[in-house]
């Protein structure tokens, strides 16, 4: 993982107002993917205890936490990079734990990887068309889809990958996950690296992907930017969730004990965030 | 020697024949190099037993159009339609040897795959030496391996403008394979990132399986051609492969027309060694621009971006 510039949580915007209501209460019913006590090892390493996590359809959900709170190590146990137990991951009621990574995308979930990996050999149209080469899903993406969504990639489409912006290669990074229409769509760190006014850019399209019924997962360093898209927030600390709830209901206070866990140090936010968690759980963020 | 030297180097048309002879030998190597280029370039994988791939479908051509031949079809259309016959099965041949034993071998250490295709190729040896004996075979092609076009002052054979334009086909046709078609954006997204590569869809092992069975598709091709030209045994594949080698590290690593480039160079170098210098010396000449070239550019004539 790279170091994030700018890890202080700066709330002084009300990201509150971003969104006008919570998200109605999820029916667990409905989650189209979700984990229960996910665990993972790199090696002897164990790199996450325990996750529970739901997404349900049409919804976005921003996961945030500090560098090496196992952000990442989650998304790739979702699509099979890290293997599971079968049962530890569900998606659409399968056990899809223990499943090769190369099985994802038909059923529906594709990943835009941190720090973009663009197929370097291969040209910007080259690489959103095997996005969607191995899956016969039907859907709304297609390559005009994308150059629609994105303009600046029609341009461009005959460049290699490399020779674009850190932006576009952003763009051709989600356009080439779009392509293969997927139900779930997970975001790890697209704001990385990248200009704010770029950063506006690239999540401006999110309400378009999901109006098209695609329910996403960002993971996010950038707390302002996770709190205005998101339906609801996880908060990951040392390999656990340390809060969830909608952005609504969580204070700052909250947020900044469960990302640094300074509420009590080794005892990752026991009282403060943790008793809160509960509480706004019980407050709609979370219906079942 | 001087004086053969500048006998040659001073004679328009021996310099021709060099240009020639050359020319064509050379497409002959860029044809022994085209699949390993082909492997290497997609899995990292170095096939130590592909000079040995090349004898094995020789000697299967040579089966082939000897029971063709025996049925009593034309000399001159045998190993074309042996060839039809050998490359699905030598096809089918390469993918399962990448998915039952090289795929298991292909890992963060180069280590295995190098002891594995060093088996092989000392199983395929031992192996056709037991049953086609040491002795040498030819692939008979009739009145086609002595007839040639008079160009004035020599006859150039039409054996190896054959050979030139099936390596200018095969790299033109792998290219196509490469830059315009579904599978060649797995196979090279799977060289790109192979991590990645997985989460579109794509099976590593089959993309991998796959390009073996093209790579001895173009291994049969390099085996009618060599084995029309010329005589063979069981024991000619490390041979094969070096010049192979060769030719693939001057064009530059990953490069398709380097590698056709490299050939040649390798073909007019030899071709030019053993002119000026005497039949003795034509395969150290190569082996010598090798070095040069190596020397000047480590990296082959036409590097690739990256890697």
């Amino acid at each position: 993982m790279s170091a994030t510039p700018n890890p202080t949580p700066n709330l002084t915007a009300n990201p509150n107002l971003a969104r006008t209501a919570p998200a109605p209460a999820a029916q667990r019913s409905g989650a189209v993917l979700d984990t229960t006590g996910l665990t993972a090892f790199y090696g002897d390493f164990q790199a996450l205890f325990g996750v529970d996590f739901h997404l349900d359809a049409g919804e976005v959900v921003a996961i945030i936490g500090a560098n090496g709170a196992g952000k990442s190590t989650f998304l790739k146990s979702l699509v099979g990079l890290i293997g599971n137990a079968a049962d530890m991951v569900h998606f659409d009621g399968q056990p899809i734990g223990a499943m090769h990574p190369s099985a994802g995308v038909g059923l529906g979930l594709a990943l835009v990887p941190e720090g973009r990996r663009l197929f370097s050999s291969l040209t910007v149209e080259e690489n959103l068309l095997i996005g969607g080469q191995h899956t016969r899903r039907e859907g709304p993406w297609s390559l005009e889809a994308i150059y629609d969504l994105f303009p600046v990639l029609g341009e461009r489409r005959n460049n290699p990958g490399q020779a674009l912006s850190g932006g576009q290669q952003q763009m051709v990074s989600i356009g080439r996950a779009l392509m293969s229409n997927p139900r779930v769509l997970l975001c790890d760190e697209i704001s990385l690296g990248l200009a704010p006014i770029v950063i506006r850019d690239i999540y401006a399209c999110v309400p378009q992907i999901r109006a098209e019924g695609t329910s996403i997962v960002v993971v996010e360093q950038d707390i302002n930017q996770a709190l205005a898209v998101a339906d609801r927030v996880y908060c990951f600390q040392e390999g656990r969730v340390s809060l969830t709830g909608t952005p609504a209901a969580l204070t700052r206070e909250q947020i900044k004990a469960a990302y640094f866990g300074l509420a009590e140090a080794g005892q990752p936010s026991k009282k403060t965030a943790k008793s809160k968690a509960i509480k706004t759980k019980q407050n709609g963020g979370r219906g079942a | 020697m001087i004086d053969q030297l500048l006998s040659v180097v001073l004679d328009p048309l021996r310099l021709l024949d060099i240009l020639i002879d050359g020319i064509s030998s050379g497409a002959q190597y860029a044809l022994f190099a085209a699949g390993l280029s082909l492997i290497f370039g997609i899995m990292r994988l170095v096939n130590l037993a592909h000079g040995d791939f090349i004898i094995l479908a020789a000697y299967i051509l040579f089966a082939i159009s000897w029971v063709l031949g025996a049925l009593g079809l034309p000399p001159e259309l045998n190993p074309l339609l042996a060839l039809l016959i050998a490359a699905p099965l030598l096809f089918a041949l390469g993918y399962a040897v990448q998915r039952g034993v090289l795929n298991n071998t292909l890992g963060k250490d180069i280590l295995p795959p190098l002891l594995v295709t060093f088996a092989l190729s000392v199983i395929l040896q031992n192996g056709l030496f037991l049953i086609f004996s040491p002795d040498t075979r030819s692939i008979d092609s009739g009145a086609l391996s002595t007839a040639g076009i008079n160009i004035g002052y020599r006859q150039v054979p039409v054996l190896a403008l054959t050979t030139v334009g099936t390596a200018l086909a095969v790299i033109g046709g792998l290219q196509y394979l490469f830059f315009r078609t579904a599978l060649g954006r797995d196979f090279r997204a799977v060289s790109d990132d192979p991590e990645i590569a997985q989460l579109m869809g794509i099976n590593r092992r089959q993309v991998f399986a796959l390009s073996m069975g093209v790579a001895m598709v173009v291994v049969a091709i390099a085996g009618v051609m060599f084995g029309v030209a010329g005589s063979f045994d069981p024991y000619l594949g490390p041979s094969r492969l070096l010049s192979a080698f060769e030719a693939v590290i001057i064009g530059g690593v990953g490069s398709l027309w380097g590698t056709l480039a490299g050939g040649i160079v390798l073909g007019i170098s030899e071709q030019f060694g053993s002119r000026a210098f005497g039949e003795e010396f034509k395969q150290i000449s190569g082996h010598v621009a090798f070095l040069i070239i190596l020397l000047l550019r480590p990296r082959g004539l036409f590097p690739r971006d990256k890697d």
